[in-house]
């Protein structure tokens, strides 16, 4: 059930609610943007049951990513 | 889709396989809390790519599965109600009560509702002024601020035809009773992802401390949560107990301050019963006092209403890992997603379900 899904930001509406609608790959939604209230669009969230819980940092992202490719190719270059 | 694909990289999931086997050189346990991260570490087999001293055993961070059956009869009571517009997770209809589940209640004409967010309850009680609606509010601390939302939209709009059955549970607690108990064979663990990104990771620094335990806040991707065993069994062998934050491109350390300032707002901490585990103290959110006329349990007059467990289910110590699935005589017989005894075989996130889906007819499980 805390199922958290990956979206980008279309727009947003300042209300209560700050509603706004994310991109889910090709699927639109209305979200609520009320937890969030610095991100604006274009930014990335994710959202759980119609709420998006916090943004997401693309450079902790790719750092992370950037740290296991040099793992993979450490890891490759002691098996060749 | 983006921040999804590039989590599930296979070369990158060999690579941190292999880290971990290196790693790993006395036998350990690792407990995932969260449900979710037990569907994808099944699904992707990702337990197959861990050294045979190294255990996962699943815990009990599925909010379906350990809401009580005295709540599942009460939910079936209101949904019964001619009156009543009742709406929930999709995953909470098949979820079996004493007698019966909701699908049961719609196929008898209760007006029985899915619904994709609490919000959208509310704006079905703002169309539907002539009906009671209310939301089965299930969930851990993830779900809260939604809920929480949707009271707080009610109460501003003073909207008198909306309630919300609570059911809500919080992992710390959990955590706590389950490494107070002697039968815990638990060395680490990865914590939710989304529950601390909510709550933030303040909360688990006692835990860490009090039971020398490593908790590692995990996400939910392979690489995610190979990245989140390998950090907990490195901290197992250099013979550490912190807590660390694998999600760090979501949770912060003091989580989302609106998200919490809501759930202040609606809920307080409060005692609850855990489906298959019982009483644990402080381990839940109900209603604040001053909000109780949403509360739908008081509305309809159903909190003394109970119900009893199937006794053919083991789904208690499924959740405290310390079965596994295919371990007990019921599962894949008596207990199917189609004839569920209990919560753990119908909801999305429990363990038996994800075993009958991706294990059922592997001998080595």
């Amino acid at each position: 059930m805390c199922l958290g899904v990956p979206g980008q930001i279309l727009d947003v509406v300042e209300s209560p609610l700050r509603l706004g609608r994310v991109a889910f790959g090709s699927t639109i939604k209305e979200i609520s943007l009320a937890c969030v209230p610095d991100a604006g669009p274009g930014a990335w969230v994710v959202v759980h049951a119609g709420l998006a819980l916090d943004q997401l940092d693309e450079a902790e992202a790719m750092h992370m990513l950037e740290c296991l490719n040099a793992l993979a190719e450490g890891v490759e270059q002691e098996e060749a | 889709m983006r921040f999804v694909e590039e989590f599930r990289d296979g070369r990158k999931a060999q690579a941190l396989g292999e880290a971990i086997r290196r790693k790993v050189m006395r036998p350990w346990t690792l407990m995932e809390v969260c449900g979710g991260q037990t569907h994808a570490i099944v699904r992707f087999g990702l337990d197959e790519l861990l050294p045979k001293d190294l255990t996962l055993v699943h815990g009990p961070g599925c909010p379906v599965c350990v809401t009580p059956v005295a709540i599942i009869d009460q939910a079936l009571a209101i949904a019964a109600r001619p009156d009543v517009t009742f709406c929930s997770f999709g995953d909470m209809l098949r979820v079996p009560g004493s007698a019966e589940d909701l699908f049961l209640v719609k196929s008898r004409g209760g007006d029985v509702r899915v619904v994709y967010s609490p919000l959208d309850a509310v704006v079905l009680a703002r169309q539907l002024p002539e009906r009671q609606v209310v939301f089965f509010a299930v969930g851990f601390e993830t779900t809260a601020p939604g809920n929480a939302l949707a009271v707080a939209q009610a109460a501003d709009e003073g909207l008198k035809n909306f309630s919300i059955l609570v059911s809500h549970v919080r992992v710390p607690p959990a955590i706590e009773a389950l490494m107070a108990s002697p039968q815990c064979r638990v060395n680490a663990f990865l914590a939710a992802g989304h529950v601390c990104s909510v709550m933030g990771t303040e909360e688990y620094h006692p835990l860490a401390a009090r039971f020398r335990v490593p908790i590692v806040v995990t996400a939910f991707e392979p690489l995610d949560l190979l990245q989140g065993i390998l950090m907990a069994v490195t901290q197992l062998e250099e013979g550490r107990a912190e807590v660390e934050n694998q999600y760090s491109r979501l949770v912060k350390a003091g989580g989302n301050r609106p998200a919490q300032a809501l759930i202040q707002r609606v809920f307080q901490v409060v005692d609850r019963t855990w489906r298959g585990i019982g009483p644990i103290p402080d381990s839940g959110f109900g209603l604040r006092p001053e909000l109780a006329a949403f509360d739908a349990a008081l509305r309809f007059g159903v909190q003394d209403v109970g119900g009893a467990e199937s006794p053919d289910c083991q789904s208690g110590l499924v959740l405290q890992g310390l079965l596994k699935p295919p371990q007990c005589p019921a599962f894949g017989t008596l207990c199917t997603p189609d004839h569920p005894l209990g919560a753990t075989m119908v909801s999305s996130e429990g363990a038996c379900a994800a075993y009958y889906r991706y294990r059922r007819f592997d001998p080595a499980h």
